[in-house]
Protein backbone atom coordinates (compact mmCIF):
# COMPACT_ATOMS: atom_id res chain seq x y z
CA UNK A 1 0.00 0.00 0.00
CA UNK A 2 1.28 3.66 -0.78
CA UNK A 3 2.09 5.17 2.48
CA UNK A 4 1.10 8.47 0.87
CA UNK A 5 -2.29 8.92 -1.31
CA UNK A 6 -3.40 12.63 -2.54
CA UNK A 7 -6.43 12.85 -4.56
CA UNK A 8 -8.16 15.41 -6.37
CA UNK A 9 -6.76 18.40 -4.63
CA UNK A 10 -7.81 21.92 -5.91
CA UNK A 11 -6.22 24.85 -4.81
CA UNK A 12 -7.28 28.44 -5.68
CA UNK A 13 -6.16 32.07 -3.98
CA UNK A 14 -8.82 34.04 -5.27
CA UNK A 15 -10.11 33.53 -8.88
CA UNK A 16 -6.77 32.20 -10.02
CA UNK A 17 -6.63 28.44 -9.38
CA UNK A 18 -3.39 27.33 -8.78
CA UNK A 19 -3.66 23.44 -8.62
CA UNK A 20 -6.56 21.47 -10.49
CA UNK A 21 -7.44 17.66 -9.78
CA UNK A 22 -3.80 16.85 -9.18
CA UNK A 23 -3.56 13.15 -8.19
CA UNK A 24 -0.62 10.90 -7.10
CA UNK A 25 0.45 8.67 -4.69
CA UNK A 26 3.91 7.76 -3.63
CA UNK A 27 5.42 4.02 -1.75
CA UNK A 28 7.35 3.69 0.91
CA UNK A 29 11.06 4.50 0.56
CA UNK A 30 10.56 6.14 -2.59
CA UNK A 31 11.98 9.45 -3.99
CA UNK A 32 9.42 11.57 -6.02
CA UNK A 33 10.69 14.28 -8.03
CA UNK A 34 8.35 17.26 -9.08
CA UNK A 35 9.38 19.30 -12.31
CA UNK A 36 8.08 22.63 -13.73
CA UNK A 37 8.43 26.11 -14.67
CA UNK A 38 7.71 28.08 -12.01
CA UNK A 39 4.50 29.04 -11.71
CA UNK A 40 3.16 25.83 -12.35
CA UNK A 41 1.78 25.14 -8.56
CA UNK A 42 5.01 22.62 -7.46
CA UNK A 43 5.71 24.99 -4.36
CA UNK A 44 1.70 25.01 -3.48
CA UNK A 45 1.12 21.66 -3.57
CA UNK A 46 3.91 20.80 -1.26
CA UNK A 47 2.65 24.00 1.11
CA UNK A 48 -0.65 21.93 0.72
CA UNK A 49 1.10 18.19 2.27
CA UNK A 50 2.33 20.80 5.32
CA UNK A 51 -1.00 22.15 5.90
CA UNK A 52 0.57 25.85 5.45
CA UNK A 53 -2.04 25.85 2.43
CA UNK A 54 -5.57 24.61 3.11
CA UNK A 55 -6.50 22.85 -0.35
CA UNK A 56 -10.10 23.77 -1.65
CA UNK A 57 -10.86 19.82 -3.12
CA UNK A 58 -9.16 16.50 -2.70
CA UNK A 59 -8.24 14.63 0.43
CA UNK A 60 -4.93 13.67 1.61
CA UNK A 61 -3.95 10.44 3.42
CA UNK A 62 -0.77 8.88 4.96
CA UNK A 63 -0.29 5.38 5.76
CA UNK A 64 -3.95 5.00 5.38
CA UNK A 65 -5.13 7.52 7.58
CA UNK A 66 -7.12 10.56 5.67
CA UNK A 67 -5.51 13.48 7.48
CA UNK A 68 -7.16 15.99 4.93
CA UNK A 69 -10.70 15.51 3.62
CA UNK A 70 -11.94 18.62 1.83
CA UNK A 71 -15.45 16.94 1.74
CA UNK A 72 -15.66 16.74 5.36
CA UNK A 73 -15.65 20.32 7.31
CA UNK A 74 -13.70 18.88 9.85
CA UNK A 75 -12.64 22.20 12.21
CA UNK A 76 -9.05 21.54 12.66
CA UNK A 77 -8.14 21.60 16.61
CA UNK A 78 -4.37 22.99 16.64
CA UNK A 79 -3.59 19.83 18.37
CA UNK A 80 -4.80 17.45 15.93
CA UNK A 81 -3.30 19.53 13.07
CA UNK A 82 -0.06 19.59 14.84
CA UNK A 83 0.23 15.63 15.13
CA UNK A 84 -0.98 15.46 11.07
CA UNK A 85 1.63 17.77 10.59
CA UNK A 86 4.21 15.53 12.34
CA UNK A 87 3.95 13.50 9.05
CA UNK A 88 5.50 15.54 6.82
CA UNK A 89 9.14 17.72 7.28
CA UNK A 90 10.03 20.50 5.01
CA UNK A 91 12.68 21.74 3.91
CA UNK A 92 12.13 25.85 2.66
CA UNK A 93 13.80 27.25 -0.43
CA UNK A 94 15.40 29.91 1.71
CA UNK A 95 16.03 27.78 4.97
CA UNK A 96 14.29 29.20 7.58
CA UNK A 97 16.97 28.24 10.13
CA UNK A 98 16.02 30.28 13.81
CA UNK A 99 18.97 32.86 13.52
CA UNK A 100 19.25 33.25 17.64
CA UNK A 101 20.17 29.18 18.05
CA UNK A 102 23.06 27.47 16.66
CA UNK A 103 23.02 24.55 14.72
CA UNK A 104 22.71 22.11 17.04
CA UNK A 105 20.14 24.19 18.88
CA UNK A 106 17.96 24.42 15.35
CA UNK A 107 17.74 20.75 15.03
CA UNK A 108 16.75 20.04 18.57
CA UNK A 109 14.57 22.54 19.09
CA UNK A 110 11.46 21.22 18.30
CA UNK A 111 11.88 18.05 19.64
CA UNK A 112 12.91 19.02 23.08
CA UNK A 113 9.07 21.09 23.00
CA UNK A 114 7.64 18.31 21.65
CA UNK A 115 9.23 15.91 25.04
CA UNK A 116 7.60 18.20 27.10
CA UNK A 117 4.08 16.89 26.90
CA UNK A 118 5.35 13.25 27.78
CA UNK A 119 4.07 11.84 30.56
CA UNK A 120 7.74 10.97 32.06
CA UNK A 121 9.15 13.75 31.20
CA UNK A 122 9.12 15.38 34.69
CA UNK A 123 10.76 11.64 36.01
CA UNK A 124 13.27 11.15 32.61
CA UNK A 125 14.15 14.95 31.82
CA UNK A 126 17.86 14.24 31.88
CA UNK A 127 17.60 11.22 30.07
CA UNK A 128 15.21 12.00 27.31
CA UNK A 129 16.97 15.60 26.80
CA UNK A 130 20.54 13.50 26.35
CA UNK A 131 18.54 11.21 23.89
CA UNK A 132 17.59 14.54 22.18
CA UNK A 133 21.26 15.75 22.00
CA UNK A 134 22.91 12.96 20.86
CA UNK A 135 20.17 12.46 18.04
CA UNK A 136 20.92 15.98 17.19
CA UNK A 137 24.37 15.23 17.16
CA UNK A 138 24.57 12.25 14.65
CA UNK A 139 21.91 14.14 12.10
CA UNK A 140 24.30 17.02 12.25
CA UNK A 141 27.13 14.32 11.72
CA UNK A 142 25.53 12.41 9.16
CA UNK A 143 24.98 15.99 7.57
CA UNK A 144 28.78 16.44 7.66
CA UNK A 145 28.50 19.28 9.56
CA UNK A 146 30.51 17.72 13.20
CA UNK A 147 32.32 20.39 13.37
CA UNK A 148 29.97 22.89 12.88
CA UNK A 149 27.39 22.65 15.45
CA UNK A 150 27.69 25.38 17.78
CA UNK A 151 27.78 27.88 14.85
CA UNK A 152 24.91 30.19 14.27
CA UNK A 153 22.82 29.94 11.21
CA UNK A 154 24.90 33.37 9.78
CA UNK A 155 28.57 32.04 10.21
CA UNK A 156 27.45 28.86 8.14
CA UNK A 157 27.75 29.14 4.20
CA UNK A 158 24.14 28.34 2.07
CA UNK A 159 25.10 25.08 1.80
CA UNK A 160 25.56 24.11 5.37
CA UNK A 161 22.61 26.24 6.44
CA UNK A 162 20.38 24.50 4.17
CA UNK A 163 22.28 20.56 5.80
CA UNK A 164 21.27 22.13 9.11
CA UNK A 165 17.79 22.54 7.74
CA UNK A 166 17.41 18.99 6.39
CA UNK A 167 18.77 17.81 9.46
CA UNK A 168 16.22 19.52 11.70
CA UNK A 169 13.20 17.82 9.22
CA UNK A 170 14.66 14.62 9.91
CA UNK A 171 14.95 15.51 13.77
CA UNK A 172 11.30 14.28 14.33
CA UNK A 173 11.54 11.16 11.79
CA UNK A 174 8.47 12.31 9.11
CA UNK A 175 7.02 9.73 7.12
CA UNK A 176 7.75 11.90 4.01
CA UNK A 177 10.25 14.57 3.59
CA UNK A 178 9.30 17.22 1.75
CA UNK A 179 12.21 19.36 0.01
CA UNK A 180 11.06 23.21 -1.84
CA UNK A 181 13.56 23.98 -4.43
CA UNK A 182 16.36 23.04 -2.02
CA UNK A 183 19.44 24.28 -3.75
CA UNK A 184 17.62 27.47 -5.56
CA UNK A 185 18.69 29.98 -2.89
CA UNK A 186 22.53 28.48 -3.55
CA UNK A 187 25.53 30.09 -5.45
CA UNK A 188 26.04 26.68 -7.90
CA UNK A 189 28.74 25.77 -6.35
CA UNK A 190 27.30 24.75 -3.39
CA UNK A 191 24.85 22.85 -4.90
CA UNK A 192 26.75 19.64 -4.96
CA UNK A 193 27.15 19.29 -0.92
CA UNK A 194 23.37 19.90 -0.40
CA UNK A 195 22.29 17.28 -3.51
CA UNK A 196 24.88 14.32 -2.50
CA UNK A 197 22.97 14.84 1.14
CA UNK A 198 19.75 14.66 -0.81
CA UNK A 199 21.08 11.59 -2.41
CA UNK A 200 22.58 9.45 0.78
CA UNK A 201 19.05 9.95 1.96
CA UNK A 202 17.64 7.98 -0.91
CA UNK A 203 20.16 5.43 -0.71
CA UNK A 204 18.82 5.14 2.71
CA UNK A 205 15.61 4.77 1.12
CA UNK A 206 14.01 8.15 2.81
CA UNK A 207 10.59 8.60 1.39
CA UNK A 208 11.40 12.33 -0.04
CA UNK A 209 9.55 14.14 -2.29
CA UNK A 210 11.57 16.82 -3.89
CA UNK A 211 10.42 19.92 -5.79
CA UNK A 212 13.61 20.73 -7.85
CA UNK A 213 15.26 22.48 -11.44
CA UNK A 214 18.08 19.93 -11.49
CA UNK A 215 16.51 17.68 -14.05
CA UNK A 216 20.21 15.35 -13.83
CA UNK A 217 20.10 15.08 -10.27
CA UNK A 218 16.02 14.13 -10.47
CA UNK A 219 16.62 11.48 -13.20
CA UNK A 220 19.36 10.26 -11.35
CA UNK A 221 17.84 9.85 -7.64
CA UNK A 222 14.00 9.60 -8.04
CA UNK A 223 11.87 6.74 -8.33
CA UNK A 224 9.01 8.56 -9.69
CA UNK A 225 8.59 11.98 -11.55
CA UNK A 226 5.72 14.20 -11.98
CA UNK A 227 5.91 17.01 -14.15
CA UNK A 228 3.48 20.12 -13.43
CA UNK A 229 2.26 22.83 -16.02
CA UNK A 230 -0.34 25.32 -14.99
CA UNK A 231 -1.69 23.64 -11.91
CA UNK A 232 -2.27 20.28 -13.46
CA UNK A 233 0.21 17.02 -13.32
CA UNK A 234 0.60 16.61 -17.26
CA UNK A 235 2.81 13.75 -17.21
CA UNK A 236 3.75 11.38 -14.55
CA UNK A 237 6.33 7.85 -14.44
CA UNK A 238 9.59 6.89 -14.36
CA UNK A 239 11.99 9.67 -14.53
CA UNK A 240 14.11 8.11 -16.98
CA UNK A 241 10.86 7.48 -19.70
CA UNK A 242 9.75 11.14 -18.73
CA UNK A 243 13.06 12.85 -19.36
CA UNK A 244 14.58 11.09 -21.74
CA UNK A 245 11.30 10.15 -23.75
CA UNK A 246 8.07 12.32 -22.98
CA UNK A 247 5.07 11.76 -24.07
CA UNK A 248 3.65 15.11 -23.56
CA UNK A 249 3.88 18.00 -25.72
CA UNK A 250 4.27 20.37 -23.14
CA UNK A 251 6.53 18.18 -21.86
CA UNK A 252 8.71 17.90 -24.16
CA UNK A 253 8.73 21.45 -24.63
CA UNK A 254 9.68 22.36 -21.10
CA UNK A 255 12.58 19.97 -21.41
CA UNK A 256 13.67 21.48 -24.40
CA UNK A 257 13.63 25.28 -22.90
CA UNK A 258 15.52 23.82 -19.73
CA UNK A 259 18.33 21.53 -21.80
CA UNK A 260 19.02 25.32 -24.40
CA UNK A 261 19.27 27.36 -20.94
CA UNK B 1 52.70 96.79 58.36
CA UNK B 2 49.81 96.59 60.36
CA UNK B 3 47.71 98.32 57.95
CA UNK B 4 48.33 95.78 55.88
CA UNK B 5 47.90 92.42 57.94
CA UNK B 6 44.33 94.01 58.28
CA UNK B 7 44.05 94.51 55.11
CA UNK B 8 45.15 90.96 54.16
CA UNK B 9 43.29 89.38 56.64
CA UNK B 10 39.75 91.38 55.66
CA UNK B 11 40.71 90.22 52.36
CA UNK B 12 40.92 87.08 53.24
CA UNK B 13 37.91 87.22 55.27
CA UNK B 14 36.16 88.60 52.57
CA UNK B 15 37.24 85.63 49.72
CA UNK B 16 36.50 82.83 52.39
CA UNK B 17 32.77 84.43 53.15
CA UNK B 18 32.20 84.40 49.25
CA UNK B 19 33.31 81.18 48.54
CA UNK B 20 31.20 79.80 51.44
CA UNK B 21 28.09 82.16 49.80
CA UNK B 22 29.08 80.31 46.46
CA UNK B 23 29.17 76.83 47.64
CA UNK B 24 26.04 77.37 49.69
CA UNK B 25 24.43 78.47 46.43
CA UNK B 26 25.93 75.73 44.54
CA UNK B 27 24.55 73.24 47.20
CA UNK B 28 21.09 75.40 47.25
CA UNK B 29 20.57 74.63 43.40
CA UNK B 30 21.78 71.29 43.50
CA UNK B 31 19.41 70.56 45.97
CA UNK B 32 16.56 72.14 44.48
CA UNK B 33 17.72 70.26 40.68
CA UNK B 34 17.44 66.86 42.44
CA UNK B 35 14.01 67.58 42.96
CA UNK B 36 12.90 68.45 39.91
CA UNK B 37 15.07 65.28 38.76
CA UNK B 38 13.08 63.14 40.42
CA UNK B 39 9.85 64.86 38.98
CA UNK B 40 11.15 63.99 35.48
CA UNK B 41 12.34 60.42 36.26
CA UNK B 42 9.01 59.90 38.22
CA UNK B 43 7.33 61.02 34.96
CA UNK B 44 9.71 59.20 32.62
CA UNK B 45 9.52 55.85 34.38
CA UNK B 46 5.63 55.79 34.72
CA UNK B 47 5.26 56.67 30.95
CA UNK B 48 7.34 53.93 29.48
CA UNK B 49 5.35 51.74 32.62
CA UNK B 50 2.45 52.69 30.64
CA UNK B 51 3.18 53.53 27.27
CA UNK B 52 5.31 49.94 25.86
CA UNK B 53 1.98 48.08 26.80
CA UNK B 54 -0.04 50.30 25.51
CA UNK B 55 1.87 50.97 22.52
CA UNK B 56 2.68 46.67 22.01
CA UNK B 57 -1.87 46.57 22.21
CA UNK B 58 -2.14 49.72 19.72
CA UNK B 59 0.00 47.79 17.34
CA UNK B 60 -2.14 44.36 17.42
CA UNK B 61 -5.31 46.48 16.78
CA UNK B 62 -3.03 48.44 14.15
CA UNK B 63 -2.46 44.97 12.65
CA UNK B 64 -6.46 43.59 13.03
CA UNK B 65 -8.19 41.70 10.60
CA UNK B 66 -10.99 43.64 11.42
CA UNK B 67 -10.77 46.91 9.30
CA UNK B 68 -12.91 49.02 11.85
CA UNK B 69 -10.19 48.85 14.44
CA UNK B 70 -7.56 49.37 12.09
CA UNK B 71 -9.00 52.26 10.60
CA UNK B 72 -9.75 53.57 14.07
CA UNK B 73 -6.01 53.03 15.03
CA UNK B 74 -4.84 54.67 12.02
CA UNK B 75 -6.61 57.64 12.69
CA UNK B 76 -6.01 57.94 16.43
CA UNK B 77 -2.00 57.47 15.73
CA UNK B 78 -2.55 59.89 13.30
CA UNK B 79 -3.96 62.36 15.30
CA UNK B 80 -1.46 61.54 17.79
CA UNK B 81 1.69 61.94 16.25
CA UNK B 82 0.15 64.61 14.40
CA UNK B 83 0.21 67.19 16.44
CA UNK B 84 2.38 68.84 19.50
CA UNK B 85 2.78 66.79 23.01
CA UNK B 86 2.90 70.28 24.44
CA UNK B 87 -0.67 70.89 23.07
CA UNK B 88 -2.09 67.30 23.92
CA UNK B 89 -1.22 68.10 27.39
CA UNK B 90 -2.58 71.47 28.10
CA UNK B 91 -5.79 69.91 26.26
CA UNK B 92 -5.78 67.04 29.10
CA UNK B 93 -4.70 68.92 32.20
CA UNK B 94 -6.87 72.03 31.24
CA UNK B 95 -9.53 70.52 29.48
CA UNK B 96 -11.75 68.46 31.57
CA UNK B 97 -11.86 71.19 34.19
CA UNK B 98 -13.46 73.61 31.32
CA UNK B 99 -16.18 70.73 29.96
CA UNK B 100 -17.04 69.07 33.07
CA UNK B 101 -16.47 72.13 35.67
CA UNK B 102 -14.21 70.54 38.00
CA UNK B 103 -10.56 69.40 38.00
CA UNK B 104 -10.04 65.28 37.34
CA UNK B 105 -6.50 66.29 38.38
CA UNK B 106 -5.63 67.48 41.63
CA UNK B 107 -4.17 71.05 42.26
CA UNK B 108 -1.00 69.76 43.80
CA UNK B 109 1.90 68.12 42.47
CA UNK B 110 1.04 64.67 42.04
CA UNK B 111 -1.61 65.95 39.99
CA UNK B 112 0.18 68.15 37.92
CA UNK B 113 2.35 64.62 37.32
CA UNK B 114 -0.28 62.50 36.62
CA UNK B 115 -1.66 64.20 34.07
CA UNK B 116 1.49 64.91 32.27
CA UNK B 117 1.89 60.53 32.57
CA UNK B 118 -1.27 60.47 31.44
CA UNK B 119 -0.51 62.70 28.26
CA UNK B 120 2.98 60.97 27.53
CA UNK B 121 1.26 58.04 27.57
CA UNK B 122 -0.88 58.14 24.99
CA UNK B 123 1.50 59.84 22.97
CA UNK B 124 4.40 57.63 23.61
CA UNK B 125 2.46 54.64 22.87
CA UNK B 126 1.52 55.66 19.24
CA UNK B 127 4.89 56.44 18.57
CA UNK B 128 6.16 52.68 20.20
CA UNK B 129 3.04 50.67 18.72
CA UNK B 130 4.90 51.95 15.17
CA UNK B 131 8.24 50.82 16.32
CA UNK B 132 6.51 47.21 17.44
CA UNK B 133 4.39 46.86 14.34
CA UNK B 134 7.68 47.42 12.17
CA UNK B 135 9.60 44.61 14.66
CA UNK B 136 6.98 42.25 14.32
CA UNK B 137 6.35 42.46 10.76
CA UNK B 138 9.70 42.87 10.09
CA UNK B 139 10.50 39.04 11.18
CA UNK B 140 10.09 36.98 8.22
CA UNK B 141 6.93 34.71 7.76
CA UNK B 142 9.17 31.99 6.74
CA UNK B 143 10.32 32.16 10.85
CA UNK B 144 6.90 30.65 11.89
CA UNK B 145 5.85 28.72 8.81
CA UNK B 146 8.77 26.83 9.58
CA UNK B 147 7.91 26.31 13.70
CA UNK B 148 4.36 25.09 12.36
CA UNK B 149 5.97 22.24 9.90
CA UNK B 150 7.78 21.30 13.16
CA UNK B 151 4.55 20.95 15.21
CA UNK B 152 5.33 23.85 17.45
CA UNK B 153 2.22 25.54 18.76
CA UNK B 154 1.29 28.88 18.33
CA UNK B 155 2.60 30.38 22.08
CA UNK B 156 5.82 28.46 21.01
CA UNK B 157 6.46 29.76 17.78
CA UNK B 158 6.13 33.36 19.57
CA UNK B 159 8.37 32.87 22.54
CA UNK B 160 11.15 30.61 21.48
CA UNK B 161 11.58 31.92 17.46
CA UNK B 162 9.61 35.34 16.71
CA UNK B 163 9.84 36.69 20.15
CA UNK B 164 13.84 37.68 20.42
CA UNK B 165 13.93 38.72 16.90
CA UNK B 166 11.17 41.04 17.28
CA UNK B 167 13.22 42.55 20.69
CA UNK B 168 16.19 42.94 18.42
CA UNK B 169 14.57 44.90 15.78
CA UNK B 170 13.39 46.71 18.11
CA UNK B 171 15.71 47.96 20.85
CA UNK B 172 17.61 50.36 18.27
CA UNK B 173 14.59 52.56 17.14
CA UNK B 174 12.90 52.26 20.81
CA UNK B 175 16.51 53.48 22.34
CA UNK B 176 15.89 57.29 20.03
CA UNK B 177 12.56 57.19 21.34
CA UNK B 178 13.04 56.81 25.07
CA UNK B 179 15.81 59.40 24.96
CA UNK B 180 13.81 61.66 23.54
CA UNK B 181 10.83 61.21 26.08
CA UNK B 182 14.19 62.02 28.94
CA UNK B 183 13.59 65.43 26.91
CA UNK B 184 10.28 65.60 26.42
CA UNK B 185 9.63 65.78 29.95
CA UNK B 186 10.52 69.16 30.06
CA UNK B 187 7.42 70.46 28.46
CA UNK B 188 5.61 69.30 31.44
CA UNK B 189 6.71 73.26 32.98
CA UNK B 190 3.73 74.27 30.81
CA UNK B 191 1.08 72.99 33.60
CA UNK B 192 3.73 73.99 35.96
CA UNK B 193 5.15 70.38 37.51
CA UNK B 194 8.06 71.10 38.85
CA UNK B 195 10.37 69.09 37.05
CA UNK B 196 14.43 69.45 36.15
CA UNK B 197 13.98 72.45 33.51
CA UNK B 198 11.70 74.23 35.63
CA UNK B 199 13.96 73.92 38.76
CA UNK B 200 16.88 74.95 36.87
CA UNK B 201 14.97 77.99 35.11
CA UNK B 202 13.71 79.30 38.75
CA UNK B 203 17.06 79.96 39.69
CA UNK B 204 17.47 82.41 36.92
CA UNK B 205 13.84 84.12 36.96
CA UNK B 206 14.42 84.77 40.92
CA UNK B 207 18.27 85.32 40.41
CA UNK B 208 19.20 86.31 37.27
CA UNK B 209 21.73 83.09 37.48
CA UNK B 210 22.70 81.31 34.12
CA UNK B 211 24.94 78.40 35.37
CA UNK B 212 22.38 76.78 36.84
CA UNK B 213 20.88 76.19 33.39
CA UNK B 214 24.28 74.68 31.98
CA UNK B 215 24.17 72.77 35.61
CA UNK B 216 20.72 71.76 34.50
CA UNK B 217 22.31 70.36 31.16
CA UNK B 218 24.36 68.46 32.83
CA UNK B 219 21.77 66.32 34.98
CA UNK B 220 19.98 65.31 31.69
CA UNK B 221 23.23 64.59 30.07
CA UNK B 222 23.74 61.99 32.61
CA UNK B 223 20.86 60.28 32.59
CA UNK B 224 20.48 59.91 29.20
CA UNK B 225 24.25 58.62 29.17
CA UNK B 226 23.20 56.05 31.59
CA UNK B 227 20.37 55.18 29.04
CA UNK B 228 22.69 54.93 25.97
CA UNK B 229 25.02 52.27 27.75
CA UNK B 230 21.71 50.48 29.09
CA UNK B 231 20.98 50.36 25.25
CA UNK B 232 24.46 49.26 23.76
CA UNK B 233 24.78 46.63 26.12
CA UNK B 234 21.31 45.29 25.18
CA UNK B 235 22.45 45.73 21.69
CA UNK B 236 25.60 44.15 22.28
CA UNK B 237 23.88 41.16 23.91
CA UNK B 238 21.59 40.61 21.17
CA UNK B 239 24.32 40.75 18.72
CA UNK B 240 25.39 37.39 18.49
CA UNK B 241 22.52 36.34 16.00
CA UNK B 242 21.42 38.25 12.92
Amino acid sequence: MAILEVKNIEKHFGSTQVLKDVSFSLEEGNALAIIGSSGSGKTTLLRCLNFLETPNQGSIAVKGETLFDASVPLKQHEKDLRKKRLHFGMVFQSFHLFPQYTALENVMLAAQLLAKERTDYKQNKKEILAEIETRGKALLDQMGLQDRMDHYPHQLSGGQQQRVAIARALALSPDILCFDEPTSALDPELTGEVLKVIRGLAEQKTTMIIVTHEMAFARDVADQIIFMDDGVIVEQGDPRQVIDNPREERTKQFLTRYTEG
Amino acid sequence: MELLYLNRKALGEGFYYLKGMVIGMFWTVTQSLLGGLLTTFRIFIFTLLIALPLGLIIAFGAMSRFKPLRYLVDVLVWVIRGTPLMLQLIIIFYGPGLWLGHNIWSGNETGRITATVVAFSINYACYFSVIFRGGIEGVPVGQREAGEVLGMTKSQIFFKVTLLQMVKRVVPPMSNEIITLVKDTSLARIIAAYELTFAGYSFMKSDGLTWPLFYTGVFYLAFVGILTLLFNYIERRLDYFR
